[in-house]
Protein backbone atom coordinates (compact mmCIF):
# COMPACT_ATOMS: atom_id res chain seq x y z
CA UNK A 1 0.00 0.00 0.00
CA UNK A 2 2.69 2.43 1.08
CA UNK A 3 4.37 2.67 -2.29
CA UNK A 4 1.09 3.61 -3.86
CA UNK A 5 0.34 6.65 -1.76
CA UNK A 6 1.71 9.07 -4.32
CA UNK A 7 -0.29 7.42 -7.05
CA UNK A 8 -3.47 7.40 -4.96
CA UNK A 9 -3.18 11.06 -4.12
CA UNK A 10 -2.48 11.85 -7.74
CA UNK A 11 -5.55 9.87 -8.85
CA UNK A 12 -7.60 11.69 -6.24
CA UNK A 13 -6.58 15.08 -7.60
CA UNK A 14 -6.97 13.96 -11.19
CA UNK A 15 -10.53 12.81 -10.52
CA UNK A 16 -11.44 16.07 -8.84
CA UNK A 17 -10.11 18.05 -11.79
CA UNK A 18 -12.01 15.77 -14.15
CA UNK A 19 -15.30 16.22 -12.28
CA UNK A 20 -14.90 19.99 -12.11
CA UNK A 21 -14.02 20.38 -15.75
CA UNK A 22 -16.82 18.08 -16.97
CA UNK A 23 -19.30 19.96 -14.78
CA UNK A 24 -18.21 23.35 -16.01
CA UNK A 25 -18.27 22.07 -19.58
CA UNK A 26 -21.96 21.24 -19.09
CA UNK A 27 -22.75 24.92 -18.71
CA UNK A 28 -21.19 25.86 -22.05
CA UNK A 29 -24.12 24.76 -24.27
CA UNK A 30 -26.49 26.70 -22.02
CA UNK A 31 -24.46 29.87 -22.39
CA UNK A 32 -24.14 29.34 -26.14
CA UNK A 33 -27.91 28.89 -26.51
CA UNK A 34 -28.66 31.95 -24.39
CA UNK A 35 -26.01 33.96 -26.22
CA UNK A 36 -27.31 33.16 -29.71
CA UNK A 37 -30.95 33.67 -28.79
CA UNK A 38 -30.25 37.00 -27.11
CA UNK A 39 -27.86 38.25 -29.78
CA UNK A 40 -30.04 37.35 -32.77
CA UNK A 41 -33.31 37.96 -30.98
CA UNK A 42 -32.83 41.37 -29.47
CA UNK A 43 -31.97 43.07 -32.75
CA UNK A 44 -35.36 42.09 -34.19
CA UNK A 45 -37.41 43.22 -31.25
CA UNK A 46 -38.97 46.62 -31.00
CA UNK A 47 -42.40 47.82 -30.00
CA UNK A 48 -43.79 47.09 -33.47
CA UNK A 49 -42.75 43.46 -33.11
CA UNK A 50 -45.37 42.96 -30.41
CA UNK A 51 -48.29 44.79 -32.02
CA UNK A 52 -47.96 43.87 -35.71
CA UNK A 53 -49.18 40.84 -37.62
CA UNK A 54 -46.78 38.86 -39.83
CA UNK A 55 -45.95 40.04 -43.34
CA UNK A 56 -45.67 37.80 -46.40
CA UNK A 57 -42.28 36.08 -46.79
CA UNK A 58 -39.61 38.28 -48.25
CA UNK A 59 -41.03 41.51 -46.90
CA UNK A 60 -39.18 42.97 -43.96
CA UNK A 61 -40.85 43.75 -40.68
CA UNK A 62 -44.00 42.31 -39.29
CA UNK A 63 -44.71 41.08 -35.81
CA UNK A 64 -45.93 38.23 -33.73
CA UNK A 65 -49.09 39.66 -32.16
CA UNK A 66 -51.23 36.77 -33.38
CA UNK A 67 -49.07 34.12 -31.72
CA UNK A 68 -48.77 36.08 -28.46
CA UNK A 69 -52.56 36.29 -28.29
CA UNK A 70 -52.75 32.63 -29.30
CA UNK A 71 -50.39 31.43 -26.58
CA UNK A 72 -52.31 33.49 -24.04
CA UNK A 73 -55.66 31.98 -25.11
CA UNK A 74 -54.28 28.43 -25.18
CA UNK A 75 -52.77 28.77 -21.71
CA UNK A 76 -56.02 30.23 -20.33
CA UNK A 77 -58.09 27.36 -21.78
CA UNK A 78 -55.61 24.81 -20.40
CA UNK A 79 -55.60 26.53 -17.01
CA UNK A 80 -59.40 26.57 -16.79
CA UNK A 81 -59.62 22.86 -17.56
CA UNK A 82 -56.63 21.57 -15.60
CA UNK A 83 -56.98 23.58 -12.39
CA UNK A 84 -60.26 22.22 -10.94
CA UNK A 85 -59.68 18.65 -12.16
CA UNK A 86 -56.05 18.66 -11.02
CA UNK A 87 -56.68 20.17 -7.59
CA UNK A 88 -59.65 17.93 -6.84
CA UNK A 89 -57.83 14.81 -7.99
CA UNK A 90 -54.86 15.86 -5.84
CA UNK A 91 -57.11 16.35 -2.79
CA UNK A 92 -58.74 13.00 -3.55
CA UNK A 93 -55.35 11.23 -3.60
CA UNK A 94 -54.30 12.90 -0.35
CA UNK A 95 -57.58 12.28 1.47
CA UNK A 96 -58.74 8.89 0.30
CA UNK A 97 -56.61 5.81 0.94
CA UNK A 98 -57.91 2.80 -0.90
CA UNK A 99 -56.91 0.54 -3.75
CA UNK A 100 -58.43 2.79 -6.37
CA UNK A 101 -56.48 5.85 -5.25
CA UNK A 102 -53.26 3.82 -5.00
CA UNK A 103 -53.69 2.56 -8.54
CA UNK A 104 -54.51 6.05 -9.75
CA UNK A 105 -51.39 7.48 -8.12
CA UNK A 106 -49.29 4.77 -9.71
CA UNK A 107 -50.81 5.39 -13.16
CA UNK A 108 -50.26 9.15 -12.86
CA UNK A 109 -46.61 8.57 -11.98
CA UNK A 110 -46.11 6.41 -15.03
CA UNK A 111 -48.12 8.60 -17.38
CA UNK A 112 -46.05 11.65 -16.50
CA UNK A 113 -43.32 10.82 -18.98
CA UNK A 114 -45.61 10.08 -21.92
CA UNK A 115 -44.27 11.90 -25.00
CA UNK A 116 -46.18 15.09 -25.68
CA UNK A 117 -46.64 14.13 -29.32
CA UNK A 118 -48.79 11.18 -28.20
CA UNK A 119 -51.05 13.60 -26.34
CA UNK A 120 -51.37 15.50 -29.60
CA UNK A 121 -52.59 12.31 -31.31
CA UNK A 122 -55.08 11.63 -28.50
CA UNK A 123 -56.62 15.07 -28.65
CA UNK A 124 -56.77 14.77 -32.42
CA UNK A 125 -58.80 11.56 -31.99
CA UNK A 126 -60.96 12.89 -29.15
CA UNK A 127 -61.63 16.46 -30.24
CA UNK A 128 -60.31 17.42 -33.67
CA UNK A 129 -62.06 14.60 -35.55
CA UNK A 130 -65.47 14.92 -33.80
CA UNK A 131 -65.41 18.72 -34.08
CA UNK A 132 -64.42 18.57 -37.69
CA UNK A 133 -61.26 20.67 -37.56
CA UNK A 134 -58.28 22.11 -35.75
CA UNK A 135 -59.11 24.57 -33.00
CA UNK A 136 -57.71 26.59 -30.11
CA UNK A 137 -59.98 24.56 -27.86
CA UNK A 138 -58.32 21.29 -28.93
CA UNK A 139 -54.89 22.85 -28.34
CA UNK A 140 -55.96 24.02 -24.89
CA UNK A 141 -57.20 20.54 -23.99
CA UNK A 142 -53.88 19.02 -25.11
CA UNK A 143 -51.97 21.46 -22.89
CA UNK A 144 -54.39 20.81 -20.02
CA UNK A 145 -53.68 17.07 -20.19
CA UNK A 146 -49.95 17.87 -20.04
CA UNK A 147 -50.53 20.10 -16.99
CA UNK A 148 -52.62 17.57 -15.06
CA UNK A 149 -49.93 15.28 -13.57
CA UNK A 150 -47.91 18.27 -12.32
CA UNK A 151 -50.93 19.95 -10.71
CA UNK A 152 -52.18 16.69 -9.17
CA UNK A 153 -48.80 15.75 -7.70
CA UNK A 154 -48.03 19.18 -6.24
CA UNK A 155 -51.53 19.42 -4.74
CA UNK A 156 -51.28 15.95 -3.21
CA UNK A 157 -47.83 16.61 -1.72
CA UNK A 158 -48.98 19.94 -0.29
CA UNK A 159 -52.22 18.63 1.24
CA UNK A 160 -50.34 15.71 2.80
CA UNK A 161 -48.05 18.15 4.59
CA UNK A 162 -50.93 19.90 6.34
CA UNK A 163 -51.13 18.50 9.88
CA UNK A 164 -54.22 16.63 11.03
CA UNK A 165 -54.45 18.88 14.08
CA UNK A 166 -55.55 21.71 11.83
CA UNK A 167 -58.39 19.62 10.45
CA UNK A 168 -59.28 18.36 13.89
CA UNK A 169 -59.44 21.91 15.23
CA UNK A 170 -61.85 22.74 12.45
CA UNK A 171 -64.00 19.68 13.13
CA UNK A 172 -64.09 20.46 16.85
CA UNK A 173 -65.67 23.80 16.05
CA UNK A 174 -68.45 21.90 14.37
CA UNK A 175 -67.32 22.65 10.81
CA UNK A 176 -68.24 19.92 8.36
CA UNK A 177 -65.81 18.05 6.09
CA UNK A 178 -66.59 20.05 2.96
CA UNK A 179 -65.94 23.42 4.57
CA UNK A 180 -62.88 22.06 6.36
CA UNK A 181 -61.32 21.06 3.06
CA UNK A 182 -62.41 24.14 1.13
CA UNK A 183 -61.86 26.78 3.82
CA UNK A 184 -59.06 25.34 5.96
CA UNK A 185 -57.03 22.70 4.15
CA UNK A 186 -56.84 24.11 0.62
CA UNK A 187 -56.18 27.72 1.76
CA UNK A 188 -53.39 26.54 4.08
CA UNK A 189 -51.79 24.77 1.17
CA UNK A 190 -52.35 27.67 -1.20
CA UNK A 191 -48.61 28.35 -1.72
CA UNK A 192 -47.75 24.82 -2.71
CA UNK A 193 -50.76 24.46 -4.98
CA UNK A 194 -50.17 27.85 -6.63
CA UNK A 195 -46.51 27.18 -7.34
CA UNK A 196 -47.47 23.79 -8.76
CA UNK A 197 -49.83 25.59 -11.13
CA UNK A 198 -47.11 28.01 -12.23
CA UNK A 199 -44.68 25.13 -12.80
CA UNK A 200 -47.32 23.42 -14.94
CA UNK A 201 -47.95 26.58 -16.96
CA UNK A 202 -44.24 27.16 -17.53
CA UNK A 203 -43.97 23.57 -18.80
CA UNK A 204 -46.77 23.86 -21.31
CA UNK A 205 -46.22 27.45 -22.45
CA UNK A 206 -43.23 26.31 -24.51
CA UNK A 207 -44.76 23.08 -25.78
CA UNK A 208 -45.00 22.64 -29.53
CA UNK A 209 -45.55 18.96 -30.24
CA UNK A 210 -49.07 18.62 -28.77
CA UNK A 211 -50.18 21.73 -30.69
CA UNK A 212 -49.02 20.60 -34.15
CA UNK A 213 -52.28 18.89 -35.02
CA UNK A 214 -54.61 20.38 -32.46
CA UNK A 215 -54.21 24.18 -32.48
CA UNK A 216 -52.41 23.77 -35.82
CA UNK A 217 -51.24 27.38 -36.19
CA UNK A 218 -52.52 30.31 -38.19
CA UNK A 219 -51.13 33.50 -39.61
CA UNK A 220 -54.16 35.55 -38.67
CA UNK A 221 -55.17 37.16 -35.44
CA UNK A 222 -57.80 34.87 -34.01
CA UNK A 223 -59.69 34.97 -30.72
CA UNK A 224 -62.35 32.40 -31.63
CA UNK A 225 -61.60 29.24 -29.61
CA UNK A 226 -63.14 27.05 -32.31
CA UNK A 227 -60.79 28.16 -35.07
CA UNK A 228 -57.12 27.20 -35.54
CA UNK A 229 -54.82 29.44 -33.57
CA UNK A 230 -51.10 30.22 -33.54
CA UNK A 231 -48.77 29.94 -30.56
CA UNK A 232 -45.26 31.27 -29.95
CA UNK A 233 -43.55 27.85 -30.07
CA UNK A 234 -45.50 26.89 -33.19
CA UNK A 235 -44.40 30.11 -34.85
CA UNK A 236 -40.75 29.45 -33.96
CA UNK A 237 -41.03 25.97 -35.46
CA UNK A 238 -42.79 26.98 -38.67
CA UNK A 239 -40.62 30.03 -39.30
CA UNK A 240 -37.38 28.24 -38.45
CA UNK A 241 -38.19 25.45 -40.90
CA UNK A 242 -39.14 27.89 -43.67
CA UNK A 243 -36.74 28.96 -46.39
CA UNK A 244 -37.10 32.70 -45.92
CA UNK A 245 -34.36 34.73 -44.33
CA UNK A 246 -36.84 37.34 -43.06
CA UNK A 247 -38.89 34.64 -41.33
CA UNK A 248 -35.77 33.23 -39.66
CA UNK A 249 -35.15 36.65 -38.14
CA UNK A 250 -38.71 36.74 -36.78
CA UNK A 251 -38.15 33.25 -35.38
CA UNK A 252 -35.08 34.47 -33.45
CA UNK A 253 -37.10 37.33 -32.03
CA UNK A 254 -39.98 35.02 -31.13
CA UNK A 255 -37.55 32.54 -29.48
CA UNK A 256 -36.19 35.37 -27.38
CA UNK A 257 -39.70 36.40 -26.28
CA UNK A 258 -40.63 32.77 -25.55
CA UNK A 259 -37.42 32.17 -23.59
CA UNK A 260 -37.88 35.32 -21.49
CA UNK A 261 -41.50 34.37 -20.85
CA UNK A 262 -40.62 30.84 -19.71
CA UNK A 263 -37.68 32.03 -17.61
CA UNK A 264 -39.84 34.65 -15.88
CA UNK A 265 -42.32 31.90 -15.01
CA UNK A 266 -39.43 29.82 -13.62
CA UNK A 267 -38.29 32.71 -11.45
CA UNK A 268 -41.89 33.23 -10.32
CA UNK A 269 -42.00 29.62 -9.20
CA UNK A 270 -38.86 30.15 -7.11
CA UNK A 271 -40.23 33.34 -5.55
CA UNK A 272 -43.66 31.84 -4.94
CA UNK A 273 -42.07 28.74 -3.47
CA UNK A 274 -39.99 30.80 -1.04
CA UNK A 275 -42.72 33.25 -0.12
CA UNK A 276 -45.71 30.96 0.31
CA UNK A 277 -43.85 27.90 1.46
CA UNK A 278 -46.26 25.55 3.16
CA UNK A 279 -44.66 24.99 6.56
CA UNK A 280 -45.99 23.50 9.72
CA UNK B 1 -73.89 15.62 6.34
CA UNK B 2 -75.54 15.58 2.96
CA UNK B 3 -73.17 18.19 1.60
CA UNK B 4 -70.19 16.12 2.74
CA UNK B 5 -71.46 13.13 0.82
CA UNK B 6 -71.84 15.22 -2.33
CA UNK B 7 -68.40 16.73 -1.83
CA UNK B 8 -66.77 13.33 -1.33
CA UNK B 9 -68.53 12.08 -4.42
CA UNK B 10 -67.14 15.11 -6.25
CA UNK B 11 -63.60 14.28 -5.13
CA UNK B 12 -64.07 10.71 -6.27
CA UNK B 13 -65.47 11.93 -9.57
CA UNK B 14 -62.32 13.98 -10.21
CA UNK B 15 -60.15 10.96 -9.53
CA UNK B 16 -62.42 8.84 -11.67
CA UNK B 17 -62.23 11.26 -14.63
CA UNK B 18 -58.44 11.28 -14.40
CA UNK B 19 -58.37 7.48 -14.31
CA UNK B 20 -60.76 7.38 -17.25
CA UNK B 21 -58.51 9.75 -19.24
CA UNK B 22 -55.50 7.50 -18.72
CA UNK B 23 -57.31 4.29 -19.63
CA UNK B 24 -59.15 5.89 -22.55
CA UNK B 25 -55.85 7.11 -24.00
CA UNK B 26 -54.56 3.59 -24.40
CA UNK B 27 -57.87 2.28 -25.76
CA UNK B 28 -58.26 5.18 -28.23
CA UNK B 29 -54.78 4.65 -29.63
CA UNK B 30 -55.46 0.93 -29.94
CA UNK B 31 -58.84 1.40 -31.69
CA UNK B 32 -57.48 3.93 -34.16
CA UNK B 33 -54.51 1.71 -35.02
CA UNK B 34 -56.72 -1.29 -35.80
CA UNK B 35 -56.95 -0.53 -39.57
CA UNK B 36 -53.15 -0.51 -39.77
CA UNK B 37 -52.78 -3.56 -37.53
CA UNK B 38 -55.29 -5.44 -39.72
CA UNK B 39 -53.66 -4.37 -42.96
CA UNK B 40 -50.02 -5.04 -42.07
CA UNK B 41 -50.07 -7.28 -39.02
CA UNK B 42 -46.65 -8.36 -37.88
CA UNK B 43 -45.10 -7.01 -41.08
CA UNK B 44 -45.46 -3.55 -39.56
CA UNK B 45 -42.80 -4.47 -37.01
CA UNK B 46 -40.38 -6.12 -39.44
CA UNK B 47 -40.62 -4.07 -42.61
CA UNK B 48 -38.10 -1.33 -43.27
CA UNK B 49 -40.17 0.40 -45.93
CA UNK B 50 -42.27 3.43 -45.10
CA UNK B 51 -43.91 4.67 -48.24
CA UNK B 52 -47.15 6.66 -47.96
CA UNK B 53 -47.56 6.73 -51.74
CA UNK B 54 -47.47 2.94 -52.16
CA UNK B 55 -49.25 2.60 -48.79
CA UNK B 56 -46.56 0.30 -47.43
CA UNK B 57 -45.73 0.93 -43.80
CA UNK B 58 -43.04 -0.54 -41.55
CA UNK B 59 -41.75 0.93 -38.33
CA UNK B 60 -38.20 -0.39 -38.40
CA UNK B 61 -36.51 2.78 -39.77
CA UNK B 62 -38.02 4.88 -36.98
CA UNK B 63 -37.45 2.30 -34.29
CA UNK B 64 -33.77 2.09 -35.19
CA UNK B 65 -33.57 5.87 -35.52
CA UNK B 66 -35.14 6.32 -32.09
CA UNK B 67 -32.85 3.76 -30.44
CA UNK B 68 -29.74 5.18 -32.11
CA UNK B 69 -30.40 8.80 -31.15
CA UNK B 70 -31.52 7.98 -27.59
CA UNK B 71 -28.67 5.59 -26.79
CA UNK B 72 -26.09 7.91 -28.35
CA UNK B 73 -27.52 10.82 -26.36
CA UNK B 74 -27.34 8.78 -23.16
CA UNK B 75 -23.74 7.72 -23.81
CA UNK B 76 -22.72 11.32 -24.44
CA UNK B 77 -24.58 12.74 -21.48
CA UNK B 78 -23.76 10.18 -18.76
CA UNK B 79 -20.20 11.41 -17.99
CA UNK B 80 -21.45 14.98 -17.77
CA UNK B 81 -24.53 14.30 -15.68
CA UNK B 82 -22.57 12.06 -13.31
CA UNK B 83 -19.92 14.75 -12.98
CA UNK B 84 -22.55 17.39 -12.25
CA UNK B 85 -24.22 15.24 -9.61
CA UNK B 86 -20.90 14.41 -7.91
CA UNK B 87 -19.89 18.06 -8.12
CA UNK B 88 -23.08 19.17 -6.38
CA UNK B 89 -23.39 16.35 -3.87
CA UNK B 90 -19.74 15.65 -2.94
CA UNK B 91 -17.31 18.36 -3.97
CA UNK B 92 -19.19 21.64 -3.70
CA UNK B 93 -22.29 21.16 -1.60
CA UNK B 94 -22.81 24.86 -1.11
CA UNK B 95 -21.35 28.14 -2.24
CA UNK B 96 -21.62 30.35 -5.24
CA UNK B 97 -20.30 27.89 -7.88
CA UNK B 98 -22.71 25.15 -6.90
CA UNK B 99 -25.56 27.68 -6.91
CA UNK B 100 -24.65 28.69 -10.44
CA UNK B 101 -24.39 25.10 -11.63
CA UNK B 102 -27.62 24.22 -9.91
CA UNK B 103 -29.40 27.12 -11.53
CA UNK B 104 -27.84 26.32 -14.90
CA UNK B 105 -29.17 22.76 -14.93
CA UNK B 106 -32.57 24.12 -13.88
CA UNK B 107 -32.45 26.49 -16.82
CA UNK B 108 -31.43 23.68 -19.18
CA UNK B 109 -34.56 21.77 -18.26
CA UNK B 110 -36.70 24.91 -18.57
CA UNK B 111 -35.76 25.83 -22.14
CA UNK B 112 -38.56 24.80 -24.56
CA UNK B 113 -37.54 22.00 -26.87
CA UNK B 114 -38.40 24.01 -29.99
CA UNK B 115 -35.68 26.49 -28.98
CA UNK B 116 -33.16 23.66 -28.68
CA UNK B 117 -34.17 22.56 -32.13
CA UNK B 118 -33.90 26.06 -33.58
CA UNK B 119 -30.49 26.59 -32.01
CA UNK B 120 -29.40 23.14 -33.17
CA UNK B 121 -30.48 23.86 -36.71
CA UNK B 122 -28.76 27.23 -37.02
CA UNK B 123 -25.70 26.84 -34.78
CA UNK B 124 -24.89 23.17 -34.23
CA UNK B 125 -25.85 21.91 -37.69
CA UNK B 126 -23.29 24.06 -39.56
CA UNK B 127 -20.58 22.85 -37.18
CA UNK B 128 -21.47 19.20 -37.82
CA UNK B 129 -21.60 19.90 -41.57
CA UNK B 130 -18.14 21.47 -41.41
CA UNK B 131 -16.79 18.39 -39.63
CA UNK B 132 -18.43 16.13 -42.21
CA UNK B 133 -16.82 18.10 -45.04
CA UNK B 134 -13.43 17.76 -43.36
CA UNK B 135 -14.01 14.02 -42.98
CA UNK B 136 -14.90 13.79 -46.66
CA UNK B 137 -18.38 12.33 -46.22
CA UNK B 138 -21.64 13.68 -47.61
CA UNK B 139 -22.19 16.88 -45.61
CA UNK B 140 -25.85 16.58 -44.67
CA UNK B 141 -25.33 18.53 -41.45
CA UNK B 142 -28.62 17.23 -40.18
CA UNK B 143 -28.86 13.63 -39.05
CA UNK B 144 -28.58 11.10 -36.24
CA UNK B 145 -25.42 12.64 -34.78
CA UNK B 146 -26.79 16.19 -34.64
CA UNK B 147 -30.02 14.96 -33.06
CA UNK B 148 -28.09 12.92 -30.47
CA UNK B 149 -25.93 15.90 -29.53
CA UNK B 150 -28.98 18.14 -28.97
CA UNK B 151 -30.75 15.38 -27.04
CA UNK B 152 -27.73 14.80 -24.81
CA UNK B 153 -27.79 18.45 -23.71
CA UNK B 154 -31.52 18.28 -23.06
CA UNK B 155 -31.47 15.17 -20.86
CA UNK B 156 -28.54 16.08 -18.60
CA UNK B 157 -30.82 17.77 -16.01
CA UNK B 158 -33.03 14.68 -15.67
CA UNK B 159 -30.36 12.09 -14.94
CA UNK B 160 -28.21 14.45 -12.88
CA UNK B 161 -31.01 15.56 -10.55
CA UNK B 162 -31.96 11.97 -9.65
CA UNK B 163 -28.31 10.93 -9.26
CA UNK B 164 -27.66 13.93 -7.03
CA UNK B 165 -30.51 13.02 -4.72
CA UNK B 166 -29.46 9.38 -4.32
CA UNK B 167 -25.79 10.29 -3.79
CA UNK B 168 -26.89 12.62 -1.00
CA UNK B 169 -28.71 9.71 0.62
CA UNK B 170 -25.50 7.68 1.10
CA UNK B 171 -25.16 7.47 4.91
CA UNK B 172 -22.27 9.53 6.14
CA UNK B 173 -21.14 6.95 8.70
CA UNK B 174 -19.99 4.48 6.04
CA UNK B 175 -18.26 7.29 4.17
CA UNK B 176 -16.55 8.39 7.38
CA UNK B 177 -15.59 4.79 8.13
CA UNK B 178 -13.82 4.64 4.76
CA UNK B 179 -12.09 7.98 5.35
CA UNK B 180 -10.91 6.80 8.77
CA UNK B 181 -9.27 3.83 7.07
CA UNK B 182 -7.25 6.31 5.04
CA UNK B 183 -9.22 6.21 1.80
CA UNK B 184 -8.94 9.20 -0.51
CA UNK B 185 -12.01 11.11 -1.67
CA UNK B 186 -11.77 9.41 -5.06
CA UNK B 187 -11.65 5.97 -3.44
CA UNK B 188 -14.66 6.77 -1.26
CA UNK B 189 -16.59 7.80 -4.37
CA UNK B 190 -15.55 4.78 -6.38
CA UNK B 191 -15.81 2.09 -3.72
CA UNK B 192 -18.56 3.41 -1.43
CA UNK B 193 -20.73 6.05 -3.01
CA UNK B 194 -21.13 4.72 -6.56
CA UNK B 195 -21.84 1.10 -5.54
CA UNK B 196 -24.27 2.28 -2.88
CA UNK B 197 -26.22 4.57 -5.18
CA UNK B 198 -25.92 2.67 -8.46
CA UNK B 199 -29.55 1.58 -8.64
CA UNK B 200 -30.74 5.14 -8.07
CA UNK B 201 -28.32 6.47 -10.67
CA UNK B 202 -29.60 3.81 -13.03
CA UNK B 203 -33.19 4.93 -12.39
CA UNK B 204 -32.22 8.50 -13.29
CA UNK B 205 -30.65 7.26 -16.49
CA UNK B 206 -33.84 5.35 -17.32
CA UNK B 207 -35.83 8.53 -16.74
CA UNK B 208 -33.53 10.42 -19.09
CA UNK B 209 -33.79 7.60 -21.61
CA UNK B 210 -37.59 7.85 -21.52
CA UNK B 211 -37.32 11.58 -22.19
CA UNK B 212 -34.95 11.03 -25.08
CA UNK B 213 -37.22 8.41 -26.68
CA UNK B 214 -40.21 10.72 -26.77
CA UNK B 215 -38.55 14.06 -27.41
CA UNK B 216 -40.12 15.45 -30.53
CA UNK B 217 -39.48 19.01 -31.64
CA UNK B 218 -35.73 19.33 -31.22
CA UNK B 219 -35.19 16.00 -32.95
CA UNK B 220 -37.66 16.74 -35.76
CA UNK B 221 -35.81 19.94 -36.59
CA UNK B 222 -32.31 18.49 -36.88
CA UNK B 223 -32.63 14.81 -37.82
CA UNK B 224 -33.17 15.37 -41.54
CA UNK B 225 -36.46 13.44 -41.89
CA UNK B 226 -35.42 10.50 -44.05
CA UNK B 227 -37.72 7.49 -43.85
CA UNK B 228 -35.00 4.89 -44.21
CA UNK B 229 -32.72 2.99 -41.89
CA UNK B 230 -29.64 5.17 -41.33
CA UNK B 231 -26.44 3.44 -42.40
CA UNK B 232 -24.17 5.67 -40.35
CA UNK B 233 -24.42 8.21 -37.58
CA UNK B 234 -23.90 11.01 -40.06
CA UNK B 235 -26.94 10.11 -42.15
CA UNK B 236 -30.35 11.70 -41.82
CA UNK B 237 -33.08 9.56 -40.33
CA UNK B 238 -36.30 9.83 -38.39
CA UNK B 239 -37.56 8.79 -34.97
CA UNK B 240 -41.00 7.53 -33.98
CA UNK B 241 -41.87 10.95 -32.57
CA UNK B 242 -40.39 12.99 -35.41
CA UNK B 243 -42.13 11.09 -38.21
CA UNK B 244 -45.47 11.59 -36.43
CA UNK B 245 -44.75 15.30 -36.08
CA UNK B 246 -43.83 15.52 -39.75
CA UNK B 247 -46.54 13.51 -41.43
CA UNK B 248 -49.57 13.50 -39.14
CA UNK B 249 -51.21 16.76 -40.16
CA UNK B 250 -50.72 15.98 -43.86
CA UNK B 251 -51.46 12.27 -43.78
CA UNK B 252 -52.46 11.32 -47.32
CA UNK B 253 -54.94 8.56 -46.51
CA UNK B 254 -56.80 6.91 -43.65
CA UNK B 255 -54.40 3.98 -43.60
CA UNK B 256 -51.44 6.39 -43.45
CA UNK B 257 -53.03 8.11 -40.44
CA UNK B 258 -53.75 4.78 -38.80
CA UNK B 259 -50.15 3.65 -39.34
CA UNK B 260 -48.92 6.88 -37.74
CA UNK B 261 -51.25 6.31 -34.77
CA UNK B 262 -49.86 2.77 -34.47
CA UNK B 263 -46.39 4.34 -34.26
CA UNK B 264 -47.78 6.55 -31.49
CA UNK B 265 -49.18 3.50 -29.71
CA UNK B 266 -45.80 1.73 -29.89
CA UNK B 267 -44.03 4.85 -28.60
CA UNK B 268 -46.61 5.06 -25.80
CA UNK B 269 -46.01 1.42 -24.79
CA UNK B 270 -42.22 1.68 -24.94
CA UNK B 271 -42.10 4.81 -22.76
CA UNK B 272 -44.60 3.26 -20.33
CA UNK B 273 -42.32 0.25 -19.90
CA UNK B 274 -39.22 2.40 -19.44
CA UNK B 275 -40.96 4.68 -16.90
CA UNK B 276 -42.38 1.67 -15.10
CA UNK B 277 -38.94 0.09 -14.81
CA UNK B 278 -37.45 3.38 -13.62
CA UNK B 279 -40.14 3.93 -11.00
CA UNK B 280 -39.73 0.36 -9.71
CA UNK B 281 -36.02 0.94 -9.14
CA UNK B 282 -36.69 4.26 -7.40
CA UNK B 283 -39.35 2.64 -5.22
CA UNK B 284 -36.97 -0.14 -4.18
CA UNK B 285 -34.39 2.48 -3.36
CA UNK B 286 -36.83 4.33 -1.13
CA UNK B 287 -37.59 1.15 0.78
CA UNK B 288 -33.88 0.31 1.21
CA UNK B 289 -33.22 3.74 2.61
Amino acid sequence: MKNNIGKRIFLNHLFKVLIISLSLFTIIPLFLILYHIVKNGISVIDFEFFIRLPKPPGEEGGGILHSLVGTLILVIIAFIIATPLGIFTGVFLAEVKDRFSNNLRFLINIIQGIPSIVIGILVYIWIVIPMGGFSAFAGGVALAIMMLPVVIKSTEETIKMIPDTLKEASYSLGVNYTRTILKVVIPSGFGGIASGLIVAISRVAGETAPLLFTAFGSSFLNVNPFKPIDALPLLVFNYAMSLYESWHRIAWGASFVLLVFVLILNVLVKIAGAKWRTRF
Amino acid sequence: MNIDKIFKAGLFLAGFITMLLIIASFISLLIESIPAIKAFGIRFLTSSTWDPVLEEFGFLPFFIGTLLTSIMALLISIPFSLAVSLFLSEYFKSGIISKILNYATDLLSGIPSVIYGFWGLFVLMPVVRYIEMKLGIIPYGVGILTASLILSIMIIPFSSSVAREVIRLVPSDIKEAAYSMGATHFEVIRKIILPYSKSGIFAGIMLAFGRALGETMAVTMVIGNANRIPKSLFEPGNTLASVIANEFAEASSDIHLSALIELGLLLFIVTLIINFAGSLVIKRFEIEK
